[in-house]
């Protein structure tokens, strides 16, 4: 199971990990977009995190809705509706829940996902965020399906995350601002695709230390 | 009478949009600026732009002129957080900014139909501006 404190601790570590990698995220940006990713990603899971303590106290679904409207209100760029999408559709997936079995899990993953494709209208292969998200759930779900534990999967996720942003740097942006690019956004990583893989990373890691809390 | 909303991720260039439409437009007609975030950065926020859209709305509908990237994507949030009356007759052109704004202008000055004021926008994309 996967305690409602873990969502709580992820998400002050993401908004560490974020600050940790905000030039890198802003240097990606800046070859294909507007150099503004890593400021936003802080901006937002700063925001989040200092709204933790007020929330902590809540259920799942109430966490991960306070979580999004923080995000929109607080991101300028498309990270805000996107991310934000994807956390307001997360939290209805888990309503009432004060713990997520593996299933629950995965439901919330896909319906993030789900969100981001409502909201932003892409799919994978556009060279967006979706391109490490998608391969993530893909193989998490498989590596659930034939029983390993939460960690091994979440191991597998994150590989297939970082698969999927080297995968970014072959394909041309279609979505967002660096479609403006066209072929030139070829040989230069999604700055999306990789906070995405960050976060995944930053989940794992919040788990293997945290290894004796999930049974 | 029709709204106008001009969402920029610049509040320069939404406040200018509206500047420029003004001098052509009805005495009475709503354009409403929803340019750069709350804190004054450069970006769109869905918060600024669905308040601009109730300030714009008299009930005849709104049409939303929108810049780049994420104008479109929070401009579709903010139309997700408004009430389903307004949501309804809030739409938002699939036109350049400022001479959509401009034709949508001059079209909403003299027309309640939002049908009319949007395509009056979106048949600027056919415009020659050099021949
Ligand atoms: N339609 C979309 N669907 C999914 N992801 C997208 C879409 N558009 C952009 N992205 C992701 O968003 C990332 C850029 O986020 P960022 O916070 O820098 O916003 P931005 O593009 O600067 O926004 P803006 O449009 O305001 O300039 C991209 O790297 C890409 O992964
Ligand atoms: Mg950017």
């Amino acid at each position: 199971m996967f305690n409602k404190d873990i969502i709580v601790e992820i998400f002050k570590e993401i908004a560490k990990t974020m600050d940790e990698n905000k030039a890198l995220l802003t240097e990606l940006d800046a070859a294909i977009g507007d150099a503004d990713h890593g400021i936003n990603m802080t901006k937002g899971f700063t925001a989040v995190k200092n709204k933790l303590e007020s929330i902590a106290e809540e259920d799942c679904s109430a966490i991960l809705k306070t979580v999004a409207m923080t995000f929109i209100s607080t991101t300028g760029g498309a990270s805000g509706p996107l991310f934000g999408t994807a956390f307001l559709k997360a939290s209805s997936s888990v309503v009432g829940k004060d713990a997520l079995s593996n299933d629950d899990l995965l439901l919330l993953f896909e319906s993030a996902i789900k969100g981001i494709q409502m909201r932003g209208k892409a799919q994978k292969g556009e060279k967006t965020m979706l391109d490490s998200l998608i391969p993530a759930y893909d193989a998490m779900k498989k590596s659930l399906d034939i029983g390993d534990s939460l960690i091994d999967a979440l191991n597998k996720a994150e590989i297939a995350a970082l698969e999927g942003v080297e995968f970014t740097k072959t394909i041309i942006a279609t979505k967002g601002r660096a479609s403006y690019l066209s072929e030139r956004s070829i040989g230069h990583q999604d700055p999306g695709a990789t906070s995405c893989y960050l976060i995944l990373k930053t989940i794992n890691n919040v788990l293997k230390n945290r290894e004796s809390l999930v049974e | 009478m029709i709204g106008i909303v001009i969402v920029s991720h610049s509040s320069k260039i939404a406040d200018g949009v509206v500047e420029l439409c003004s001098q052509m437009a009805h005495k009475n007609l709503k354009i409403i600026p929803a340019g750069g975030t709350k804190d004054g950065a450069i970006g769109t926020d869905s918060i600024k732009i669905s308040e601009a859209i109730i300030k714009a709305d008299e009930g005849d509908g709104v049409l939303i002129l929108v810049d780049l990237g994420s104008a479109i994507l929070n401009t579709e949030m903010a139309l997700d957080f408004l009430h389903d009356t307004i949501k309804k007759r809030a739409i938002i052109a699939d036109a350049p900014i400022v001479e959509g704004s401009i034709a949508a202008t001059v079209q909403a000055s003299i027309s309640n139909s939002i049908e009319e004021v949007k395509l009056a926008a979106e048949e600027v994309n056919g415009f020659k501006k050099i021949n």
